[in-house]
């Protein structure tokens, strides 16, 4: 590994390790370009990961305090987690399900496509799908995605053959084990799954594809890559040039460091990304660095999810086999026949036991609650994945009324739910529960929706420098040498998991970065 | 008789205000460390009377039949545990209790149904909700009581062991599903 000296102002400083960070320190580290990458977590490893479910929880996740605000029915289920991503080396594709599928092309076009809904800041993407599709193919390849590439599908679990059958008796027809990124066989030196069914607890095989133990040791390889850990960075600073030039973080001692860089790329995802640029305020950036179009923070998405469970009269055992390893397409369309624009995919889930009655039940107590509890056995689960609209004054503020442990304000999350997503919402628990009954489930439980895990677009790609924060390249539109390398650059959400797309979009910002070196242009 | 033995070991030594007893259940978790003997949980801030009022609480709140009490004692244990250590939540909790009154515990649950039913928007029924939910379904009896059989990677998870053994509703075709790993 590397060692790069606080002075050397000729180094990348990539902020985060997971899908982007993680991706993008390997494709530089590779290219021979010296990578400082900070990751405020600590390092786990598949030895390390706990296999005990609220030990792996306190073991993974982001803690550190937010607030939250609006009629999303997460302030109201989860007042001190609006969000659900991970703080270690690898970030969040710890504990990730590793479900990998592509945004439709005219996703990408969400504007075009949506364009008479209003109150909404949708926006087209300015890449269109064209130029992407090379770079998911390439991210499939790097991933291992199921059902892509000759890989074979995962196998059906049992819990994925209650999902098939009820989804044919409706008449689905795109119903099948999903594209995960999870081997099948062993492939990329990783093992095949062996459904053990703690895919959020950090998969212990490596079955799972996480950068914590493909492109972070590769990139460490290559004697090009800094990685430290326990380093949270806070202010992102420029030179009288505008130009950055710095990153101040605290190191896990709590010591103030001063790391002098070439470039800065942001991918401490969604939440974090927007607050270190609102924190990185000077005399030239009143509203916060690369923020002059006011956009930083704003239209944040977080994907419509929720729980449905269909309790039979005979066992599923859902616990037993990768967790979220089945899917229905056939939802994810735009057909505004439907009552809402965009479109959903039906995903399978299924909960430990002690995680079920906190994330995966609506609130209750009494008989009732616990006669769901006592029917663990037989219940199947479904979630749901769809587009939500992005509105501007869904964002993530500063709230200066609470700090974090070295006095900074906290991020506050703001969601006012569109009236699209609950008609999508209500759609989807609507096919879930009659997919279940059509089989005969004996009852059908709606689930809240949870800490959001697909945090977005709150430093989004635009075309018109007014409409975001970053360009084509996540590179910022008002900072050549400050780029957006997580899912904060997504101009609309989609229906689709994020993880393959900022995989994507990283593969080809590591192009477009080195070339830029190259010539001497940042 | 023999010694009960200890639910849960102490960090270190602290006066015992009140216990928790009870007989361990053939055939649970528990059973496989003492067979046959009884069980306590002993309480460091909270009373005896003042824990059973708990055990009802949560009783109440996520009532299992069949799930054994000591489940229910490791609720109470991590309460007491976290009230000997912060004071807001000691004397909320025995203040809860207190406002439960005496006859709680021995009164027919359609009667604490209808006093927790009352108290609901409390911070003190909120918090005993959480923190039943929170370890009851942790516990290994609970575990054992659910049939849930928890982390696989130990024994080669369960792909050779019933990921999918159902037969009550048909096959999924191959080009929807995928092989088995190829054996090694």
């Amino acid at each position: 590994m590397a060692r790069i000296e606080f002075s050397d102002g000729n180094s990348v400083v990539i902020i985060g390790s997971g899908a982007g960070g993680g991706t993008l320190a390997h494709e530089l580290t590779r290219r021979g370009i010296k990578v400082v990458l900070l990751e405020a977590g600590k390092r786990q490893s598949r030895r390390t990961f706990s296999q005990i479910p609220g030990e792996a929880f306190l073991q993974l996740t982001w803690l550190d305090t937010r607030t939250q605000s609006g009629n999303w029915g997460v302030a109201r289920d989860f007042p001190t987690l609006p969000v659900w991503h991970c703080k270690t080396v690898g970030g969040t594709t710890v504990h990730w399900t590793a479900s990998a599928p592509r945004l439709q092309p005219w996703e990408l076009r969400a504007k075009t496509t949506y364009g008479q809904l209003g109150d909404t800041s949708l926006i087209d993407w300015p890449i269109s799908y064209r130029e992407l599709e090379k770079y998911y193919e390439a991210a499939e390849s790097r991933l291992g995605v199921t059902r892509r590439n000759g890989i074979p599908g995962l196998p059906a679990s049992n819990n994925f053959k209650v999902m098939y059958a009820g989804a044919k008796k409706l008449g689905y027809k795109q119903v099948h084990t999903g594209h995960m990124a999870i081997n099948p066989q062993p492939n990329d030196g990783r093992d095949s799954c062996i459904q053990q069914g703690f895919c959020v607890q950090g998969c212990k095989t490596g079955a799972k594809w996480s950068t914590l133990y493909t492109d972070i040791p590769r990139a460490e390889e290559t004697g090009n890559l800094d990685l430290r850990v326990e380093c949270t960075a806070t202010r992102i600073e420029h030179g009288a040039d505008g130009r950055i030039n710095a990153v101040i973080y605290r190191d896990g001692e709590g010591k103030e460091q001063r790391q002098k860089a070439r470039l800065v790329c942001v991918a401490g995802n969604a939440v974090e990304t927007a607050r270190l640029l609102l924190l990185s305020d000077s005399a030239r950036f009143p509203q916060g660095l690369a923020n002059s179009s006011g956009q930083v923070g704003r239209n944040y998405c977080h994907q419509i999810t929720g729980f449905v469970w269909g309790i039979f009269d005979k066992p599923v055992y859902s616990w037993r086999g990768a967790t979220l390893a089945g899917v229905v397409e056939d939802e994810a369309i735009n057909n505004p026949r439907r009552g809402f624009v965009g479109g959903y995919r039906i995903e399978l889930v299924t909960l430990d036991l002690p995680t079920l009655p906190l994330v995966g039940l609506p609130y209750g107590w009494g008989r009732d609650f616990a006669s769901i509890m006592e029917n663990y056995r037989n219940m199947a689960g479904l979630f749901i994945n769809g587009e939500d609209m992005p509105r501007s004054d869904n964002r993530i503020t500063l709230n200066s009324e609470v700090k974090d442990a070295f006095g900074l304000p906290v991020a506050n999350v703001h969601v006012d739910e569109h009236a699209n997503d609950q008609a999508m919402r209500k759609h989807a628990q609507g096919q879930m529960s009659r997919m279940y009954e059509a089989i005969g489930a004996r009852r059908v439980v709606t689930g809240p929706t949870p800490p959001a895990t697909h945090n977005l677009c709150t430093a989004r790609m635009s075309a018109d420098p007014r409409d975001g924060v970053s360009n084509a390249w996540g590179q910022a539109h008002d900072v050549k040498n400050l780029f957006i390398s997580d899912g904060s650059a997504l101009s609309t959400p989609g229906a689709a998991n994020p993880t393959l797309t900022i995989v994507a979009l990283t593969l080809r910002q590591a192009e477009y970065i080195s070339q830029q070196m190259a010539a001497g242009n940042i | 008789m023999d010694e009960p033995i200890p639910l849960h070991r102490r960090e270190f030594l602290k006066t015992t205000t009140g216990l928790l007893t009870g007989l361990v259940v053939a055939g649970s978790p528990l059973a496989l460390i003492a067979p046959g003997r009884a069980w306590a949980v002993d309480m460091t801030t909270l009373t005896s009377s003042e824990a059973a009022t708990l055990m009802a609480v949560a009783r109440t709140l996520m009532p299992h039949d069949k799930l054994e009490d000591a489940a229910y004692a490791l609720v109470i244990q991590a309460i007491d545990g976290e009230a000997s250590r912060d004071e807001n939540l000691r004397r909320m909790i025995k203040a809860g209790v207190a406002g439960l009154g005496a006859g709680f515990a021995k009164s027919a649950e359609s009667d604490r149904v209808a006093a927790l039913k009352k108290i609901e928007s409390s911070e003190f029924f909120q918090t005993m909700r959480l923190k039943t939910a929170q370890i009851l379904y942790a516990t290994p009896m609970a575990y054992a009581h659910f049939g849930y059989e928890g982390e696989a990677y130990s024994k080669g998870g369960y792909l050779l062991r019933g990921f999918n053994n159902l037969r009550w509703l048909p096959e999924v075709p191959l080009e929807d599903s995928g092989p088995m790993p190829a054996e090694e």
